[in-house]
C-alpha cells in the first residue's frame, strides 16, 4: 500500500513535464552505477541522472529512499509487494532469493534526499517548484546546474523564475570564472534573506579577486539593509507577544490588587490551575471526542475560567476575608496558599510537566518575510489577551457588577450604605480576578510548559507590571505590560536574556523612585489610602 | 494600617535579672554543655550529641540570627524586607570565595585558581576576588559589601518614601535579579554550582568535629551577642522612634523627626546581621549557591519571625528553631507533607496567631497574672 503510494507519487512529480524529458532516460548502466560500487562513483552517477531526469529516476531515488530496491541479475529491480519491477525497462518478474539489499550510509542517503529534493523542481505544482529552488538557494551544489538551467529554461511563472535565478546565483557564487561571480553576487544581492547573507559572507571570506570582493561588500550592505527591517518588526512582535502575555497574567492581579488591594502570591498558581484545566479538557477530548480535539481549546477557556475563580472564591470567602486591611499577613497567607497548590498539583499529576499540545490551528507561522516568521500560537495569544482586556474594561466600565466594585474600591463605607453588599462584592471581584488568571494559564499553556513551577516564573514580573503600572488602573497594566515586554525584548537583543532581565528589574526599581505610584498615580483623596 | 501595637514602657536595664540568667544558661549550653556532649561524651551514651545534632543546631542558628534581623526591620519598624536572603547569600558568598582560595592547589585541576575557573578556561583571578585571599579582608567585606548595597538600596526606596507591600515586593525583585545575576557563568561566582567542596579555613581543616565545634560555638556566642544588641537598640530611644515609625509614620514626622535615617540604619544593622548569618552558614553546611537567593527562601525568614511572633526579640528565634526543626523532621519522615506543613503554618499564623507562639504566651501570662 506504502509502497503504491510512493509510485503514485514519483509519477505524479513528472505528470507536468515527462514529455519534454523523456529524450533521455535512465539508462540500465546508470541505474547499476547509482546502487552499487563505491559511495562517491554512485553519488556522481546520480548527479548524472539528474542531468535529464525523467519518472524512472524519481522512482529508483524514491525506491532507493525507502529502501525497496534491490539488485539481482545485474539489474536494479524495485520490489513492490513481493514483485520486481526493472527500474529502467519496467519488466516485472518474481523477487528471487538471492536479491542483494542496496547499501545506503548517511552520506548516501543524504544524497538522495537532495536529489529527491531536487526533483520537485519539475514539479507541476508551482509552490513546491518554490520550495525547491529556495531548498537549493540555502545548500548550493554545483552538480545541479544544469538541472536549474533546465528548470529555468522551461520555467513560466515569473515568481519561479526569480527564484531559480536566485538559487542558480547560488550555485554560480563559487563559480571558476571571476565574471560569471560577480554577476551571480549582483543577482544575489537582490534578495533580502538570511541563508543569501551566509552564503555571500562565506564567499566573501574564500574570494581571492578584488573586483568580485568589493562587489560582495557591496551586496553584503545591500542584503543587510534589505533584512533590518524584518529584524526590527520581529523584535517588535516578539516584544508585543510577551507583553501580551504579561497583560494577560497582570490583569488579574490589576483586579485582586489594583483594585481590591489584595496582595495575592497565589496569583501565578491560579494560572497554574487554569493551564491544568486546560491539560485535563485537553485529556478528555482525546479520549471521547478525538474527532473534535482541533477545538478542545475553544472548550478550556470557560473551563479554565470557572475553575480558577471558583479556586479563588472558595480561598477569598476561607481565608482572605479576615485579612483585608493587613496587606502583609496577607502577603504571607497568600505565599502559604501557592505553596499549598503547588504541592498540591505534585500530588495529583506528579511533579513533571505534563503535555499540552496545539490545534492544528495554531501550529505553524506566518511567513511575512524571509527573516519574519510570526507563529500562529503567538499572534492567537495577542489576539486572545486583546479580548480579555476588552471584556475586562467593559465588565469594570459598563456592568452593574463592575460598578459595585468600583463603588466599594472608591469607598467602601458609604458602598455599603447605599445598600451594596460589599463582602459578597469582595468576593466576586476575588473570583473574576482569579478567572483571568485561569485563562493567563490557559494562554500560556499554549506556549511553555505546564508544570507545578509554572506560576512561580511569572509571578515576580507581574507584580512589577502592577506596581509599574499604578495602582487602580487598567490602562496602567496595559501599558506597562506592553512597554514592560518591548524593553525586554530590545534589550534582550544587545544584552542577553538574563541580563536584559536584570536591567529591566533594576530600571523599574528606579522607575520607582521617580514615580512611587507607579505610571499612572490616583488623584485624590483615595491616593494616600 | 490599622494594627495597634502596646507598647510597654523601656525597662531601664538591658534584661530583667531572670532574663539574664536565662541568657548565661544559653551561653553556658553553647559555650560547655555542646561541646562536652559532643566532643567528650562517647557515642554510645545516651547524652552524647551526634554530629549530625551539631550540624544542624549550627545551621538554625545561623537561621535563627537572619529571623533576629527581619524581626528588627519588619516587626519593629513594620518593614517587610522580602529580600534579606540576599545579604545572607552575599555573605555567605564573601566567605565562600575565602574558602574557596583556601582549597589552593588541592582542588581537581591542581591550580591556583579555583575549578570552576580552570573549567571556564579563566587565566586570572576577575578583579573582585583581590582581596579574597585575606581572612582579615574577608570579614570585612562580609560586612561592607550587603552594608553598601543595603544602604544605597534603603536610601533609594526609604528617600521616595516607598513602603508597605510595594518596599517588600521591590525587594522581591531585587534578590530575584540578583540570583539571575549570580547563576551567570560570567559573574564569576561559579554560576549555579556555586562554591563547594571547602578544605581548610585559616590553613585549618574545616571537615573535623573540633572545627565543626568551634563554627558552632561562634554562631551561637554570635547569636547570643545579636539579640543583646537587638536588645539595646530596641530599649533605646533610637528603639522607641522605629517603633513609632512602625505604628504611624506621619505623625513621627509631624512630630520634626526624619524618617529616613532611622529606617535607613535599622535596615543596614538588618542586613549585615543577615550577612555575618550567611558567613556562618557557609562553613558549617560547605555549599554556596545562587539557590539561597531565590524569592522562597527570604519569605520563609519572614514566617520564621512570624511564628514565634514579631516585635518580641526571643519569638524569631523560637519560631527559627520552631519552624526548621520541624522541617528537618517532616523533610525525611514526610516529605511531601512539609510543603502542606509550611503553608498551612503561613495562612494558620498570619489568621490564627498574629502575635506568635510568644506573643501567645506572653498574653497568656498577662491574663493569668494581672498584675
Amino acid at each position: 500500500m506504502n509502497m503504491m503510494k510512493h509510485w503514485i507519487r514519483a509519477w505524479v512529480l513528472f505528470a507536468g513535464c515527462s514529455g519534454l524529458l523523456s529524450a533521455h532516460a535512465l539508462t540500465p548502466q546508470l541505474a547499476m552505477e547509482m546502487a552499487v560500487g563505491e559511495s562517491d562513483s554512485r553519488i556522481q552517477a546520480i548527479g548524472k541522472a539528474l542531468e535529464a531526469p525523467d519518472a524512472n529516476t524519481a522512482a529508483l531515488l524514491q525506491a532507493m529512499a525507502d529502501e525497496t530496491a534491490k539488485v539481482f541479475a545485474d539489474a536494479v529491480w524495485v520490489v513492490d509487494q513481493g514483485q520486481a519491477r526493472n527500474a529502467t525497462t519496467g519488466e516485472t518478474r518474481a523477487l528471487p532469493d538471492d536479491a542483494q539489499d542496496i547499501m545506503l550510509n548517511n552520506r548516501m542517503r543524504s544524497e538522495i534526499d537532495a536529489a529527491l529534493a531536487a526533483l520537485k523542481l519539475f514539479s507541476p505544482d508551482a509552490q513546491q517548484r518554490i520550495v525547491a529552488a529556495q531548498a537549493m538557494l540555502k545548500e548550493p551544489d554545483a552538480a545541479r546546474k544544469p538541472m536549474l538551467e533546465k528548470a529555468l529554461a522551461s520555467e513560466s511563472q515569473a515568481e519561479v523564475q526569480a527564484w531559480l535565478k536566485s538559487a542558480l546565483a547560488a550555485v554560480n557564487l563559487s563559480d571558476a570564472v571571476a565574471a560569471t561571480r560577480m554577476a551571480a553576487v549582483k543577482v544575489l544581492a537582490q534578495s533580502a534573506r538570511p541563508d543569501v547573507l551566509l552564503l555571500l559572507n562565506q564567499q566573501l571570506t574564500a574570494e581571492q579577486d578584488p573586483a568580485v570582493q568589493s562587489v560582495l561588500k557591496a551586496a553584503i550592505r545591500q542584503v543587510q539593509d534589505g533584512l533590518k527591517w524584518g529584524e526590527r518588526l520581529g523584535v517588535l512582535f516578539t516584544g508585543v507577544s510577551l507583553g501580551s502575555i504579561l497583560m494577560l497574567v497582570a490583569l488579574g492581579l490589576a483586579i485582586t490588587y489594583g483594585l481590591m488591594g489584595v496582595i495575592n502570591m497565589a496569583h501565578g498558581e491560579l494560572m497554574m490551575i487554569g493551564a491544568y484545566a486546560t491539560y485535563l479538557v485537553q485529556v478528555l477530548f482525546r479520549q471521547y471526542l478525538p474527532s473534535g480535539f482541533d477545538y478542545y481549546l475553544i472548550a478550556a477557556i470557560p473551563v479554565s475560567f470557572l475553575v480558577s475563580a471558583m479556586v479563588g472564591a472558595a480561598l477569598e470567602r476561607s481565608v482572605l476575608k479576615y485579612l483585608y486591611g493587613r496587606p502583609l499577613e496577607t502577603l504571607l497567607a497568600t505565599w502559604g496558599i501557592s505553596l499549598m497548590l503547588m504541592q498540591a498539583v505534585r500530588s495529583l499529576f506528579g511533579a513533571q510537566n505534563v503535555g499540552v499540545e496545539n490545534p492544528s490551528w495554531m501550529s505553524g507561522s506566518w511567513v511575512v518575510m524571509s527573516n519574519l516568521q510570526l507563529p500562529w500560537n503567538r499572534i492567537i495569544i495577542v489576539a486572545f489577551s486583546l479580548a480579555v482586556l476588552a471584556a475586562v474594561a467593559l465588565m469594570i466600565g459598563r456592568t452593574r457588577l463592575g460598578l459595585f466594585v468600583r463603588g466599594v474600591t472608591q469607598n467602601r463605607p458609604m458602598a455599603s450604605c447605599m445598600g451594596v453588599n460589599t463582602a459578597r462584592i469582595d468576593t466576586y471581584a476575588f473570583a473574576l480576578g482569579s478567572g483571568i488568571a485561569g485563562l493567563a494559564g490557559c494562554a500560556l499553556s499554549q506556549i511553555g510548559n505546564v508544570g507545578p513551577d509554572l506560576g512561580q516564573s511569572y509571578i515576580v514580573d507581574s507584580f512589577m507590571v502592577v506596581v509599574l503600572g499604578g495602582v487602580g488602573q487598567l490602562a496602567g497594566t496595559v501599558y506597562a505590560a506592553l512597554g514592560l515586554g518591548l524593553l525586554n525584548k530590545v534589550l534582550e537583543g544587545w544584552a542577553g536574556a538574563v541580563l536584559a532581565k536584570i536591567a529591566v528589574l533594576v530600571f523599574i526599581i528606579v522607575f520607582i523612585q521617580k514615580r512611587p505610584q507607579g505610571i499612572f498615580a490616583m488623584k485624590g483623596r483615595s491616593a494616600e489610602a | 494600617m490599622s494594627e495597634h501595637h502596646v507598647n510597654w514602657l523601656p525597662r531601664r536595664t538591658l534584661l530583667s535579672g531572670r532574663a539574664w540568667t536565662a541568657w548565661l544558661v544559653c551561653l553556658l549550653c553553647v559555650c560547655l554543655l555542646a561541646p562536652v556532649l559532643n566532643l567528650w561524651v562517647p557515642a554510645g551514651s545516651p547524652l552524647h550529641m551526634s554530629d549530625y545534632a551539631v550540624a544542624l543546631m549550627g545551621k538554625i542558628m545561623c537561621y535563627a540570627i537572619c529571623a533576629l534581623a527581619l524581626d528588627l526591620i519588619w516587626g519593629y519598624t513594620g518593614i517587610l524586607s522580602l529580600g534579606h536572603g540576599l545579604f545572607f547569600a552575599l555573605g555567605g558568598y564573601m566567605m565562600g570565595m575565602y574558602l574557596m582560595r583556601q582549597i589552593g592547589r588541592d582542588g581537581q585541576y591542581q591550580s591556583d585558581l579555583p575549578d570552576f575557573m580552570v573549567f571556564l578556561d579563566w587565566k586570572q583571578l576577575p578583579w573582585h576576588w583581590t582581596f579574597s585571599d585575606s581572612f582579615v579582608a574577608t570579614l570585612l567585606l562580609v560586612v561592607l559589601v550587603p552594608g553598601l548595597l543595603a544602604g544605597v538600596f534603603g536610601y533609594f526606596a526609604f528617600r521616595s518614601r516607598i513602603k508597605g507591600v510595594y518596599f517588600s515586593i521591590i525587594t522581591q525583585a531585587m534578590t530575584f535579579a540578583a540570583m539571575l545575576l549570580f547563576f551567570r557563568n560570567e559573574t564569576g561566582f561559579g554560576g549555579n554550582n556555586g562554591f563547594t567542596d571547602f578544605k581548610r579555613i585559616l590553613g585549618l581543616p574545616i571537615a573535623t568535629p573540633g572545627m565543626r565545634m568551634v563554627l558552632f560555638v561562634l554562631t551561637g556566642v554570635t547569636l547570643l551577642g545579636f539579640f543583646l544588641l537587638a536588645r539595646g537598640l530596641v530599649n533605646s530611644k533610637y528603639g522607641r522612634v522605629l517603633q513609632a515609625i512602625r505604628d504611624a509614620e506621619s505623625r513621627v514626622m509631624f512630630s520634626g523627626y526624619s524618617p529616613l535615617p532611622y529606617k535607613l540604619s535599622i535596615w543596614v544593622i538588618s542586613a549585615v546581621m543577615c550577612a555575618v548569618a550567611g558567613a556562618l552558614y557557609v562553613p558549617q553546611v560547605g555549599i554556596i549557591n545562587p539557590g539561597e537567593m531565590s524569592p522562597a527562601n527570604s519569605i520563609e525568614m519572614a514566617v520564621w519571625a512570624a511564628v514565634g511572633g514579631r516585635a518580641t526579640l526571643v519569638g524569631p528565634i523560637v519560631g527559627a528553631f520552631l519552624v526548621n526543626g520541624a522541617k528537618s523532621w517532616l523533610t525525611v519522615v514526610a516529605p511531601e507533607f512539609w510543603l502542606y506543613c509550611l503553608g498551612a503554618l503561613f495562612i494558620a499564623v498570619t489568621l490564627f496567631l498574629p502575635q506568635g507562639v510568644v506573643g501567645l504566651l506572653k498574653s497568656r501570662q498577662r491574663k493569668g497574672d494581672p498584675s
